[in-house]
């Protein structure tokens, strides 16, 4: 079923968007309890790239135990690399043994250094970028919240997911959000089914994009990452995903400084929209937008084959 | 059995089924048959009111049904705040309003109560009203009165797609825009649109009637255009009116689409069969 949301603030105007969207996905928990994740959009780092990483999952954690030497061993094995490619490390956080936080200042071929360090067995990067924290992990979204320090976190605009698996897997790896690998600040959640995953991922991977799941959802985020290669803008690349994309879907994206949103042709899956001059929040129910807004407001839900996209 | 009497004693059936049946037929008496065991002698004149900001979904449908019992006939519901499956299952005369938001599944199988929502209503709003009035000021979800046999629900904004879907019976009138698939299999009772529908309106419809005033994105498979009668704008007139609404350029201009029966294929079947299908 999965529950999606998306809040933005509009003019430049930034919040606690760390509380706010850890609201709107406790109140969407029912859709989906396997696993939780925010894409969140601080202030931009002038000159410098965040890194999200993990190099296990939970499950490997709770039950493994030679895994606790090697999340060591890999960890090392990610600081070895950066420094090799000539990043400088200038902030490291540990949000849990297997995840971590890095803040790093890198001139040459951001691609490069990406694909060398997932080179690395079991180490998967979750998102590269100036503006965007990706976190994401088994649990609902409190748990993630406090596991992470995600309350209090400043910025401007944020997507998240709760997730019940369907398609794929209950570990990290499948879980939402997905970064648009390798565009800086790029995210998508997805909420549906796509039936022409095979299809597109092959033709994808030709192209040299990279997949590290099985779930179908994360093809969006790729799609979306060859459009904007091939030179689109965003809400060009998203009306050519309502016919080139099969199945059933409500996705979100955001940009650095942008959030879009896209129904498929057949309205199958629910969104609902809530506009005001200085704010955006959108969600697959209206409790999600009502935990941040108790007041009476007035909400719509866009029609099917619909695009928006609004700026921060 | 023995003294019951079926309807076909009474002669409401001339024809026999044959094969096996699941049938069972009941006495049309009134005290056995036409009230429900729960429900509830309620006076209009009794009102009462609650805030459900801080109550869960069960506790809030709980305290209604308490509010009945304990004869109140007018109910209204404060800061229901978009939660799911309000106000569904009533089976009794009520006058109920919320002021606020319903989520998904609001008032669904209402069978009799008066319904008021100040606010909007999430998916699948009315799902299978027998009989009452469900009326809601601003917009309404997909699936909006899906599969209803009865009653008038009414929605003064825009609703979502698939409005009407399966609708049985009663009356559905939108003062907006609907979305794709509008009356998809319609099979009776009508639906009154006062703004555009999207893509397929009427799709693969059995029967029933589906008036609009604004455009029309495109008509599904086997929906055509009729002709309005002068019956259809009295009744048009007399709803809309009832409402407090009114179509943007008057009832005579709006389009009336009927199922042009055309997917219809019951006479191919032996006579026999043709009445278990019916």
């Amino acid at each position: 079923m999965c529950g999606i949301a998306g809040l933005i603030w509009k003019g430049g105007a930034s919040s606690d968007i760390g509380s706010e969207m850890t609201q709107m996905l406790q109140a969407l928990k029912h859709r989906g309890p396997d696993s939780t994740g925010f894409a969140l959009y601080g202030k931009a780092h002038k000159g410098l790239q965040v890194l999200r990483f993990k190099v296990a999952e939970q499950e490997e954690m709770s039950t493994g135990f030679d895994i606790h030497r090697r999340v060591v061993e890999r960890k090392a094995a990610v600081e070895a690399r950066l420094k090799e490619m000539g990043a400088e490390v200038t902030e490291r956080e540990e949000a849990t043994e297997y995840a971590f936080r890095y803040q790093f200042k890198f001139d040459g071929d951001l691609k490069r250094l990406i694909d060398y360090i997932e080179d690395l067995d079991g180490v998967e990067i979750l998102s590269v970028g100036t503006a965007l924290e990706l976190i994401k992990d088994l649990g609902d979204a409190s748990e993630v919240s406090g596991q992470y320090g995600l309350n209090g976190f400043v910025g401007t605009h944020a997507i998240g997911h709760t997730r019940m698996a369907t398609e794929s897997d209950v570990d990290i790896r499948s879980a939402h959000p997905y970064w648009a690998y390798p565009f800086n600040d790029v995210s998508v959640v997805h909420n549906g089914q796509l039936t022409n995953y095979w299809t597109n991922r092959r033709d994808l991977e030709r192209r040299g994009h990279r997949f590290m799941s099985d779930c179908d959802s994360e093809l969006i985020a790729v799609y979306i990452a060859n459009r904007i290669d091939q030179g689109d803008e965003l809400e060009s690349a998203m009306a050519r995903s309502i016919d080139e994309l099969d199945g059933v879907f409500t996705y979100l994206v955001a940009t650095g400084n942008q959030l879009g949103m896209a129904k498929d042709v057949m309205g199958a899956k629910p969104m609902v929209l809530y506009e005001s001059d200085e704010f955006v929040g959108l969600a697959s129910e209206e409790v999600a937008i009502r935990s941040i807004f108790p007041r009476e407001i007035d909400t719509w839900d866009p029609y099917q084959g619909e695009v928006k996209v609004w700026a921060a | 059995m023995g003294s019951v009497t079926t309807s076909h004693d009474m002669g409401l059936h001339e024809e026999q089924l044959t094969g096996r049946t699941q049938q069972r037929f009941f006495s049309p008496t009134e005290e056995e048959n036409f009230t429900y065991p729960w429900s509830y002698a309620v006076d209009f004149d009794k009102s009462s009111e609650f805030d459900a900001a801080d109550m869960e979904i069960s506790e809030i449908n709980l305290k209604i049904r308490e509010l009945m019992k304990s004869g109140h006939g007018t109910i209204t519901v404060k800061n229901p705040r978009a939660k799911h499956s309000l106000g569904v299952g009533i089976l009794n005369r009520l006058n109920l309003n919320f002021e606020g938001s319903l989520g998904y599944f609001g008032c669904g199988l209402n069978d009799g109560a008066n319904i008021h929502i100040s606010g909007r209503v999430g998916w699948s709003c009315a799902e299978n009203m027998m009989a009452g009035t469900v009326v809601i000021e601003k917009n309404a979800g997909s699936l909006f009165g899906a599969a209803i046999r009865g009653g008038d629900l009414v929605c003064k904004g825009q609703a979502g797609g698939r409005v009407g879907i399966d609708q049985k019976g009663g009356t559905i009138i939108v003062g907006g825009s609907v979305g794709a698939f509008t009356g998809f299999m319609m099979q009776r009772g009508r639906m009154i649109i006062l703004g555009d529908a999207g893509d397929n309106l009427g799709d693969s419809m059995y029967d029933g009637v589906i008036y609009v005033a604004g455009n029309i994105a495109s008509l599904g498979v086997d929906c055509v255009e009729t002709d309005m009668t002068d019956l259809d704008l009295r009744y048009l007139h007399g709803k809309l009116e009832l409402y407090g609404m009114a179509a943007p350029n008057g009832v005579e201009k709006m389009v009336k689409l009927t199922s042009g029966k055309q997917l219809w294929n019951y006479d191919n079947l032996e006579p026999s069969e043709k009445k278990l299908v019916l």
